[in-house]
């Protein structure tokens, strides 16, 4: 890659291992950092496109392009690839592994073979993965949470994605002990913890749940291997086990994972607010407190998936408040967000378009949440496409917006080059409107009855399931086009300034791409990140 | 590169890598800790069934083992004494003997295992399958957890080797040494999910 101002970047060939093998054996956080963004890019097309096929069977009654035993496993494969291939690594995995070093003003993360061991592991659980899809009796039909004790009679490759998703939670966890100890241990002299920009804030709360709540979902899915090769009954009732305790167990990990996904989109929207709106951030502590906030309550709330499958009425009664609870913070930070936008200088790029749709969607998403979390709502709407129109609105409307508004925001630092703006811009405008397209009318579905995870629907839903596949078609010609743009600004877009959105964090002092051990002098910090006054 | 990439990955930072460790074992006790947690539900629902089977199981064989996990402790503990005070040859003897009390650990196992399983007592089985409930969930347990324990057994041996032949070559020394505090944290911890799968499983009938 050329460059008007010639220095050592991270992208160069490096000493002597050329080409391919220079990335492969890499220990370096921006390059481990590239490969993630690699699979995790491909991953979300491959799940994308699944999806896709989904709304083309639901498009009309009736059977049209598949099986309904093909349908089972392909609604599997789509969450499996989606959750624990994508959307968990996903932010903290790219960007984090990218910037965390960055703005916290260091060299690399704490244990960089460690980091790149956690790639191999992920890439490892993937193949895993995707082998269970065409190995076996056929893929797996549990849905992405396998719940008992279907997952222990059905006789499709359960085994096999179990293991694909333990080896991901290992090298999950791994990314997060390294991040944790590269916060506490590597931040540029001067760097207070509250002087710490809000995105590492937001890794540093995520890398905590990662750490304290996936080996609870890893030890539940070796018991569900132990149950179906050695018969030990840990959740077959027929056996004496308890089907319900296997969801206590996966959602105690599983409630947590969804705040995995967001914190770090969360923290995404906080680092380009204050940019774009050249405006120091509202609320600075309130946001650091709320992230530590929803990681902490968010740990405590895995009960309200559960509110119809059996559970005492007290514990429904708090588990319930405890999901009210956790809203709060996440409101806080909303607030926040608009607070800073107030009377700032706004200047409206891909970014923060994609930023403003995430907190319009991330709204819609978490307040149908609360009528999820409230005891007499939650019956009428349990298992409904009410339950995944909320969810694809706070993972795929949040994390997923955040991610595409992260991508276009760190570009310029990255490549070294810009994207065409106004092909982001239409490529978001046809992104939003596609995905509102493809899953508002779900909540309408779900209001009205429309069961998940159906095959076949009542014709009194067409109208709304018609819309919804419209959208999707919408939905992935956006993403393809966004796609494109990227793509092609690799090769042909203007040479990036250092700075080209005038931010005010570390990555933004240093050169475009950035070089190879970030920073040629160590920096001193003695202000905080957001001083735009 | 290679100069650049190792000053990158030679920083150095022993307060970190302890750090680390540190977290590593808490995801590891979280870990058993849901095993805890399915062994605490099923005993409150089926008290009857554990105390029944429980006795199948040999007091003095988890007792031994107890004794040789706890005394494995002291000496790989006694090890990081050593290489402190500059003793490689101590340090590696005291090596040796944590890993041949390992060995004896997972000796003991297999007869235990190896009595039980003749006796047709498996997961699985056939007179297994036709004890109660309760009873099937003791064994499944007592199997499940001890030997995911002593897979940790297993994994923490090969650590020790490693770190032996890094003590033995000088990597491993007077300055240098968080790599053994490291092994032996880890090893403290092997120990401590004994301690308390001993009475869970032994001694509580």
């Amino acid at each position: 890659m050329s460059n008007s101002i010639p220095h050592n970047s991270y992208l160069d060939p490096q000493g002597n291992r050329k080409g391919i093998l220079g990335w492969l054996l890499t220990t370096d956080h921006k390059r481990i950092g590239i490969l993630y963004l690699i699979c995790i890019m491909i991953f979300f097309l491959v799940g994308a496109i699944l999806g896709g096929f989904m709304r083309l069977e639901l498009a009309k009654p009736g059977q049209q392009i598949m099986e309904a035993q093909t349908y089972n496993g392909l609604f599997t494969v789509h969450g499996i690839i989606m959750i624990f291939m994508v959307v968990i690594p996903g932010l903290s995995a790219v960007f984090g592994n990218f910037f965390l070093p960055i703005m916290i003003g260091a060299k690399d993360v704490s244990f960089p073979k460690l980091n790149l061991l956690s790639w191999y592991i992920y890439v490892l659980g993937s193949i895993v993965a995707i082998l269970s899809q065409f190995s076996g009796d056929g893929p797996p039909d549990t849905g992405w949470t396998f719940y008992a004790p279907y997952s222990m009679e059905t006789t499709t490759n359960v085994i096999m994605a179990v293991v694909a998703a333990f080896i991901l939670g290992f090298s999950s966890i791994l990314t997060g002990l390294n991040f944790i100890v590269t916060i506490h241990r590597l931040r540029a002299k001067g760097m207070t913890w509250f002087k710490m920009p809000l995105f590492p804030w937001s890794l540093y709360a995520t890398a905590w749940i990662q750490v304290l709540a996936t080996p609870i979902v890893g030890i539940t899915l070796l018991m569900v291997i132990a149950e179906r090769t050695l018969r030990i009954g840990f959740f077959d009732p027929t056996l004496g086990g308890d089907p319900i305790l296997f969801q206590h167990l996966f959602w105690i990990y599983s409630h947590p994972a969804v705040y995995i996904m967001i914190l770090p989109a969360m923290g995404v929207i906080t680092e380009i607010i204050p940019t774009f709106c050249q405006r120091k951030v509202f609320g600075y502590q309130a946001i650091v407190l709320s992230s530590l906030a929803i990681a902490g309550v968010g740990y405590l709330v895995w009960g309200h998936h559960m509110f119809t499958s059996g559970m005492s009425d007290l514990s429904r009664l708090v588990f319930s408040l405890l999901t009210f609870i956790v809203a709060i913070p996440s409101a806080i930070k909303v607030f926040n967000w608009i607070a800073t936008m107030y009377k700032g200088s706004i200047e409206i790029r891909t970014p923060f378009l994609y930023t403003l749709s995430f907190i319009f969607q991330f709204m819609i998403g978490g307040l149908t949440g609360l009528v999820l979390g409230s005891l007499a709502t939650d019956v009428h709407v349990h298992d409904t496409y009410f339950v995944v129109a909320h969810f694809h609105y706070i993972v795929f409307g949040g994390m997923g917006f955040a991610f595409f508004a992260a991508i276009h925001y760190w570009y310029p630092k990255m490549f070294g080059r810009m994207y065409n703006e106004k092909l982001g811009n239409i490529a978001w405008a046809i992104l939003f409107s596609g995905f509102t397209l493809l899953y508002f009318p779900m909540f309408v579905l779900g209001m009205r009855g429309m069961p998940r995870r159906y095959f076949d629907y009542l014709p009194e839903y067409s109208t709304g399931h018609l819309i919804s596949s419209i959208g999707a078609a919408v939905l992935i010609f956006g993403i393809f086009l966004m796609v494109y743009n990227l793509f092609r600004g690799l090769k042909t877009g203007a040479i990036a300034p250092a700075n080209p959105w005038k931010g005010r964090t570390l990555e933004w002092t240093i050169a475009s791409p950035p070089p190879l051990e970030n920073f040629d002098e160590e920096p001193v910090i003695d202000a905080g990140p957001y001083d735009y006054e | 590169m290679d100069n650049q990439t190792s000053a990158i990955t030679e920083h150095r930072d022993d307060t970190g890598a302890k750090l680390g460790m540190w977290i590593f074992i808490f995801t590891e006790l979280l870990l058993f800790g849901g095993l805890f947690l399915v062994y605490a539900v099923f005993r409150a629902k089926y008290s009857q069934d554990f105390h029944i089977a429980a006795f199948q199981l040999n007091v003095f064989m988890g007792a031994l083992n107890t004794a040789i996990l706890l005394i494995s402790s002291m000496t790989v503990a006694m090890s990081v004494t050593a290489i402190q005070k500059n003793d490689k040859r101590l340090a590696l003897l005291l090596l040796s003997i944590t890993l041949a009390l390992a060995g004896a650990f997972l000796f003991n196992k297999y007869l235990e295992w190896g009595g039980k399983i003749h006796h047709q007592l498996y997961p699985g089985s056939d007179v297994v399958m036709s004890l109660k409930h309760g009873q099937i969930l003791f064994f499944g347990l007592y199997y499940f957890m001890t030997g995911l324990h002593a897979l940790h057994i297993v994994i923490g041996m090969i650590l020790l080797m490693y770190i032996a032949y890094s003590v033995a070559k000088g990597k491993t020394n007077q300055s240098n040494y968080v790599l053994l505090e490291n092994g032996g944290l880890y090893w403290h911890l092997v120990d401590l999910i004994w301690i308390f799968l001993f009475p869970l499983l032994y001694l509580i009938t």
